[in-house]
């Protein structure tokens, strides 16, 4: 065990005496560093491989405009495997190793949960992007994705309403962790508020990567015997797969039971033949087929770059919510830096709050002053053939976020700006 | 005058169903969604034969409409105008369908199939209306089953009537309809029928008995139903573990060898039957649908190459030392998986179902069987009897037990053991790679499929009996249907917990698993 401080010091030393040796490393204090924490394997590289070369897409396009104060910015790619704690290793790393000035990562709720109290101990400013639970709102990040009322409620309004099927039972299926739990908890208490009845309403959930969904797709039909179902689907990762792929297979068609999902996008559907699911739904905030001149420039960027650094499966590359809100975070942040004139923790927060941005999705995102949430309009799609989602229901504005439920118990109490968590 | 204007509004009149029919298409391109539906369900209540062709249409998506609302139908990437032969101003756009009117369309299709030639279309049509039959379609079911030829599809027809005449004002009408549905054992009968119980709906205390009795008909019917997929998905289980394991059984189990690097000889048997699609996606696009045939060989041969390029390598230096053979084997798993991410990406890869694995079928109104799963359990049976074969049947087989029995006796008797040795990984490796092929069915193909797996497949084995093929068959289905049983009880986590609880519980009870090899065994 005394070997490894003498190790340390010795990397230390020999690092000291390379950056006085060499040059290059005086350039790298005239860059700004920025964190990027996203799962590289594992279940969730599915969703968030992508993010990454977003992330990284951005950078590049704001480095190509000449940067932000000046600097280039320099990305710190991490790689925490879809495992719970490594994310906090890597985050602790990122802010006192590394030394970055923001993040841009996590996609599970449970990932950013594990390196919440990391990012408020140092004081270091997460952009989080993806749709999530809510309840919780923390001075050192920003939601960039969607809260329950922005995705997950309008989602269900949309199932009760005659077009939607005017479904009247619920069958909430979700992956075992923090976010499916919270969001059905929500769910389940404004359907009651909607007069369903607790027996009309089934709960279930599975771990992560589990890929036999024999026995509940069984489930969903003899649930559905009893009058009109709909799926609503908190699925994470790559068991969306396996389950689809038995959906089609058990013949459950979206006309008789649909299956809203809430963590499906076009990314995660090309590994999937989309024939049997046309008219399976999905709530998001942004889709790729949207069309607005900001989103096919975009569009066309994205595609572009994963040619350009020849990224796997680059021919058939889509973009989604989460790249829209990864890009849509990136470029807040450096508005907000260059309205603060520093990059700062402190400085840069108080700039964020009003910043607007315009979006792919075709409206001009604004920051909440106080609640570190995007207003955001929603939207209702349906899966197609050919793996694109085509909009049958949309917002006609962005919606303002309600990070703290009025559907769970005591929320109303809760102030509406950030108070660090503990 | 009066009578020239009259003439006039009589041609108008007289004009009016021939525009209004001429124009079903037009009508339903320039109508809202909530008009739509209301056109559909007119159309379902009175099938005309010249509908069905825009129906068929609308079903497969194929309706567009230009920019002055005029339909047409895609054929093959040109648009041909549904009435008339106007050409389409601008590009026309897809219609735009939502679940509520895609459903009304099936329904409104099955109305007009029923006056089709075809007995078979007709019966498919009439299980349908089974389904979705709305009370407006009453004067059509009544009229069809007065008029049917076809026994079967007359039958059918009558169900589909008696849903409808369970509100019947007519008591001895309900009555013959309860009665009837106690035949079925469709899911939905049971719903309805559980309504008429109730006093309030149903008043007439007859109707209300028969529904008892048709009621429990249906249940038990339901209920076998129930069991028989119960079943079966605990046999698919079984079958895609013990096709997990099956390698496993021969390198961990015949030769000893802890072998963590068995995960991934599954990964590789998905990954060449991912490359094999893509080669018949460029090469022979014609038979793309026979691919997995074509990657069983394929994966066997690379994987048992894989195998004994590692035996060769690594392996054999390490026989005899349990400890350092689990940590090369785990280090080589790891350098796998990541040559395969280096190569393929983090992502999964797209291995698609061909036609002849997609969809399933029909045996129990509640019970479908997925043609991939049966296939898999087909497979996973004909990988344990062609292993079997080899083991207990040819030379190669003997060599492998005399070597894995006593080592030094063996290489007495002029065995070239590290040939065997070789051989029989490569075999183990290979089967893997049979799993692996069978795996890229029914899950994802990425490069931590073989994670997943792994503590499977050595539960199966230990559980099996180290050194017995058929107590890993034994263990894999017996794991599979337990936790099936388990799983609609307690869920699908603690019954994961629960399966792992019992079977270190069992370990501690018998160490040596299901089946022990009996006799001198010297190991």
């Amino acid at each position: 065990m005394k070997r490894r401080p003498l190790l340390k010091s010795t990397l230390a030393a020999s690092a000291l005496l390379l950056s006085g040796l060499f040059p290059f490393t005086v350039q790298a204090a005239e860059t700004i560093k920025v964190g990027i924490l996203h799962s590289l394997s594992g279940t969730m590289a599915i969703s968030e491989t992508s993010l990454k070369d977003m992330a990284l897409m951005t950078i590049d396009e704001i480095n190509a405009k000449g940067g932000v104060l000046g600097k280039q910015l320099e990305p710190v790619v991490v790689d925490p495997a879809s495992n719970w704690p490594l994310f906090a290793e890597r985050a602790r790393q990122l802010l006192t190793q590394d030394k970055v000035d923001v993040t841009f990562g996590c996609w599970t709720s449970v990932s950013r949960k594990s390196v919440l109290p990391v990012y408020e101990e140092l004081n270091g400013l997460l952009f989080y992007p993806v749709q999530y639970e809510g309840e919780e709102l923390s001075p050192n990040v920003f939601y960039t994705g969607a809260a329950p009322n922005q995705q997950a409620i309008p989602a269900v309004e949309y199932l009760m309403s005659e077009d939607g099927g005017a479904a009247k039972r619920y069958f909430l299926l979700g992956t075992d962790y923090v976010y499916p739990r919270t969001t059905n908890k929500i769910l389940r208490a404004f359907l009651h508020s909607k007069g369903v009845a607790d027996k009309d309403i089934e709960e279930v959930y599975t771990p992560f990567g589990h890929s036999d969904y024999q026995t509940i797709v069984a489930n969903i039909k003899k649930f559905s015997a009893g009058g009109k179902t709909a799926v609503i689907s908190t699925v994470n990762g790559d068991s969306n797969v396996p389950f689809y792929k038995e959906l089609a297979n058990q013949g459950l068609e979206a006309t008789d039971v649909p299956v809203v999902a809430f963590s499906v996008g076009e990314e995660e559907l090309r590994g999937i033949d989309t024939k049997p699911l046309v008219g399976h739904l999905a709530a998001w905030n942004y889709f790729q087929s949207v069309e607005n001149p900001v989103n096919s420039a975009f569009v066309a960027k994205w595609k572009a770059y994963a040619k350009a650094k020849s990224l796997p499966g680059a021919d058939k590359a889509v973009t989604n919510d989460p790249m829209e809100a990864t890009y849509v975070g990136i470029n807040m942040w450096a508005q907000a830096v260059e309205k603060a004139g520093s990059t700062e923790v402190d400085k840069v927060r108080d700039a964020l709050a009003g910043q607007t941005f315009a979006a792919p999705s075709g409206y001009t995102l604004t920051m909440d002053k106080t609640n570190h949430h995007l207003h955001k309009p929603v939207m209702i799609g349906e899966i197609q053939d050919d793996g694109q989602f085509s909009v049958v229901w949309e917002t006609s504005s962005p919606i303002r976020a309600q990070p703290w439920s009025p559907y769970i118990e005591g929320n109303d109490k809760k102030p509406d700006y950030a108070v660090k968590s503990n | 005058m009066p009578t020239a204007v009259c003439r006039f509004f009589l041609f108008l009149i007289l004009l009016l169903p021939l525009a209004s029919h001429a124009g079903d298409a037009a009508d339903f391109a320039a109508a809202s969604p909530a008009k739509q539906a209301k056109l559909l369900e007119s159309w379902a209540a009175a099938p005309d034969a010249a509908r069905l062709p825009l129906l068929e249409a609308l079903q497969q998506g194929r309706v567009a409409a230009d920019s002055d609302k005029t339909p047409f139908i895609e054929n093959a990437g040109r648009y041909q105008a549904v009435e008339g032969a106007a050409e389409p101003v601008g590009s026309p756009r897809k219609l735009r369908l939502n679940n509520r009117l895609r459903g009304l369309i099936a329904s409104a299709m099955a109305s007009h199939q029923l006056l089709a030639d075809d007995p078979a279309v007709r019966l498919a049509a009439a299980r349908h209306l089974q389904k979705s039959a709305k009370p407006a379609q009453l004067g059509l079911l009544d009229a069809r089953v007065a008029s049917e030829e076809n026994q079967q599809v007359r039958d059918a027809l009558s169900l589909a009537l008696a849903n409808l005449q369970l509100v019947d004002s007519n008591p001895a009408v309900r009555l013959a309809a309860v009665r009837l549905l106690g035949e079925t054992g469709d899911p939905l009968a049971r719903t309805r029928l559980e309504t008429l119980l109730d006093p309030a709906v149903e008043n007439d205390a007859g109707v209300r008995t028969a529904a008892e009795t048709s009621l429990a008909q249906v249940k038990r019917k339901l209920l076998i139903g129930e069991l028989l997929g119960q079943a079966f998905s605990g046999l698919s289980l079984g079958s895609i573990l013990l096709l997990a394991a099956l390698g496993l059984a021969i390198t961990f189990g015949l030769l000893g060898v802890i072998n963590m690097a068995h995960g991934e000889m599954l990964m590789l048997g998905a990954y060449s039957t991912y490359m094999v699609q893509i080669a018949f996606q460029k090469l022979a696009p014609d038979y793309l649908a026979l691919y997995p045939l074509a990657a069983l060989p394929v994966a066997f041969f690379v994987t048992a190459g894989v195998g004994m390029a590692l035996e060769r390598t690594v392996i054999r230096h390490l026989y005899g030392r349990p400890l350092e053979t689990l940590l090369a084997t785990w280090g080589i798993s790891l350098i796998l998986i990541q040559l395969v991410r280096v190569l393929f990406g983090a992502q999964n890869v797209e291995v698609a179902n061909p036609y002849w694995l997609s969809g399933g079928i029909q045996v129990l109104p509640n019970l479908v069987l997925p043609y991939n799963r049966i296939v898999i359990i087909g497979f996973a049976l004909f990988v344990v009897v062609l292993t079997w074969l080899l083991l207990n049947k040819t030379r190669l087989g003997l060599n492998v037990r005399a070597v894995t029995q006593n080592r030094n006796m063996a290489a007495c008797c002029g065995v070239p053991t590290g040939r065997v040795d070789m051989l029989a990984f490569g075999l183990g490796s290979g089967i893997a790679g049979l799993g692996g092929v069978a795996l890229s069915q029914i899950g994802n193909v990425g490069p931590d499929l073989g994670q997943s797996y792994i503590i499977d497949s050595f539960l199966v084995v230990v559980l099996g009996g180290v050194g017995q093929l058929a107590g890993s068959v034994l263990a894999a289905f017996g794991l599979g249907i337990a936790n099936k049983i388990l799983e609609p009880q307690i869920g699908a986590v603690l019954g994961k917990i629960l399966i792992l609880a019992l079977i270190i519980l069992f370990i501690q009870k018998r160490p040596q698993g299901l089946f022990a090899l009996k006799g001198r065994v010297i190991d």
